[in-house]
């Protein structure tokens, strides 16, 4: 991982506006391989605009964020994301993760064997010629991680990957992002899910209106919070998850 | 009038060759503008989704009116075009089937293009985050849009066909509606009204309506279908 490892990656002082609404406030942040790493906060604090702007799919209005390595443009992506709604192709689930290979440059005959790879990392691998679309919430999200995964990349952004999905659903996404971390890819999610980052996570890195109000281990974080706004939100939010 | 309609009828199930002639011509015509039509069209649309260059809002803006073209408009500007003394009047194929294709592909492009056009977009603002983060560029993106809203294209192929094939106005005035060369269902069904023929009239427009219906039922039931299956 070390040859052209994009991480660490450096947010500096990092704002996001749009519609004269400040939504990320002036963050700094780095980013480490290895601990999982759990964006929390309420609803509206920043969270998905956060792990776009990481992702590259938004541009900052000001700040810099900068990765180690760039990646190369035309070779494939060493960072991945998975939505909360998982936007699948109107076609099967196999082709929805050679999709992907394809459009990093992965030749045909090294496909095959990668796409059947991903899917049983997912436990997919007997639905491989269903069309994509007619799968229960659970099924598409977990195509979604075996399609960001294909590649083994260095980093994945997870945005509240289980918050649209049922206990049972959740419990086998939660699986599948455990495998994933313990086969040395970076974890970034966004939950507002207190147990669940209990659960998958190493470190919290802690929202509050566009800010970083607080970034602890998750033992820490949980046990003594710094700050009154992590207090408040861990009282507010135990009771429900 | 009853006389009229069996006649009419008699026409269809003897397969009246003149009648079959010119349904012929019928189909031939307006699929083969259809093709041309959708083969520009579909990048059209797909480009004026996914691209960002100037002049695209007011492209789409002129598509959008153009959809609503008057075809004997259409015919007269193909027309003056084809004429002898008009920029393409070397080609000659003025009153020839080739001619009433030009003017049908005229007129329909913009309905193809424009429907398209609106259904690639839906589909990118659904997709755009996902393909830019696999990594896909915009000609990708647009690439994979068309082969995802197919089903939805092919409504609007069926819209650019209903529109040429029941359209009169465009065909007459670049076909000139001649016995056995550019006569189509519509022109002939002008021509028999007003020369006072009822029943190859009727019949034609019998099997006329009868086309646009069977095409759409088509289009409807693969569309259903289509959902079902993938969603």
């Amino acid at each position: 991982m070390s040859n052209g490892a994009i991480l660490p990656l450096c947010l500096d002082g990092v704002t996001f506006a749009a519609g004269g609404r400040t939504i990320i406030d002036g963050i700094s942040l780095e980013i480490a391989a290895g601990p999982s790493t759990i964006i929390l906060g309420a609803n509206g604090a920043g969270k998905s605009v956060l792990m776009r702007l990481m992702h590259g799919l938004l541009a900052p209005s000001s700040g810099r964020i900068g990765w180690t390595a760039l990646e190369q443009p035309g070779a494939p992506r060493k960072q991945a994301m998975v939505f909360q709604r998982p936007v699948l192709l109107r076609r099967s689930v196999q082709a929805n993760v050679a999709y992907a290979l394809k459009v990093a440059g992965v030749g045909e005959p090294k496909r095959g064997t990668l796409v059947r790879e991903a899917l049983e990392s997912v436990g997919l691998a007997h639905l491989a010629h269903r069309p994509a679309r007619v799968l229960s919430g659970g099924e598409q999200q977990r195509l979604a991680l075996a399609r960001a995964w294909a590649l083994h990349p260095e980093v994945l952004f997870l945005d509240e990957p289980t918050a649209s999905l049922d206990p049972s659903a959740t419990r086998e996404i939660e699986a599948v992002i455990r495998a994933f971390d313990a086969a040395g890819t970076k974890i970034v999610m966004a939950t507002h899910n207190l147990g669940q980052a209990r659960r998958l996570g190493d470190e919290i890195v802690f929202l509050d209106q566009g800010r970083l109000v607080e970034r602890a281990p998750v033992e820490q974080f949980f046990s003594k919070p710094q700050s009154a706004q992590a207090a408040a939100f861990i009282r507010g939010e135990l009771p429900w998850t | 009038m009853t006389e009229a309609l069996t006649t009419a009828l008699s026409l269809l199930v003897t397969f009246d060759p003149k009648l079959v002639e010119i349904v012929l011509l019928s189909l031939s015509v307006s699929l083969t503008a259809v093709g041309i039509a959708a083969l520009l069209g579909f990048p059209l649309g797909a480009a004026l989704a996914v691209g960002r260059f100037p002049g695209r809002r007011t492209l789409i803006v002129f598509l959008n009116a153009f959809m609503g073209l008057p075809p004997v408009v259409v015919g007269l500007v193909v027309y003056l075009l084809l004429s002898r003394a008009g920029p393409l009047g070397s080609l000659g194929i003025l009153f020839t089937p080739s001619a009433m294709v030009i003017a049908q592909t005229v007129l329909i492009l913009p309905i193809i293009a424009a429907l398209s056009r609106q259904a690639i977009d839906d589909a990118w603002r659904e997709y755009e985050e996902q393909l830019r983060s696999l990594g896909a560029g915009r000609a990708d993106a647009a690439l994979t849009l068309l082969w995802d809203t197919r089903f939805s294209l092919l409504t609007t192929v069926l819209a650019g066909f209903g529109r040429a094939a029941a359209e009169v106005g465009a065909v007459m005035i670049v076909g000139g509606n001649i016995d056995g060369v550019t006569r189509v269902m519509t022109t002939t069904i002008a021509l028999e009204t007003s020369k006072g023929d009822l029943p190859l009239a009727l019949g034609l427009g019998i099997i006329l309506i009868a086309i646009v219906i069977a095409v759409n039922a088509a289009a409807y039931l693969t569309k259903e279908l289509a959902q079902r299956r993938y969603g």
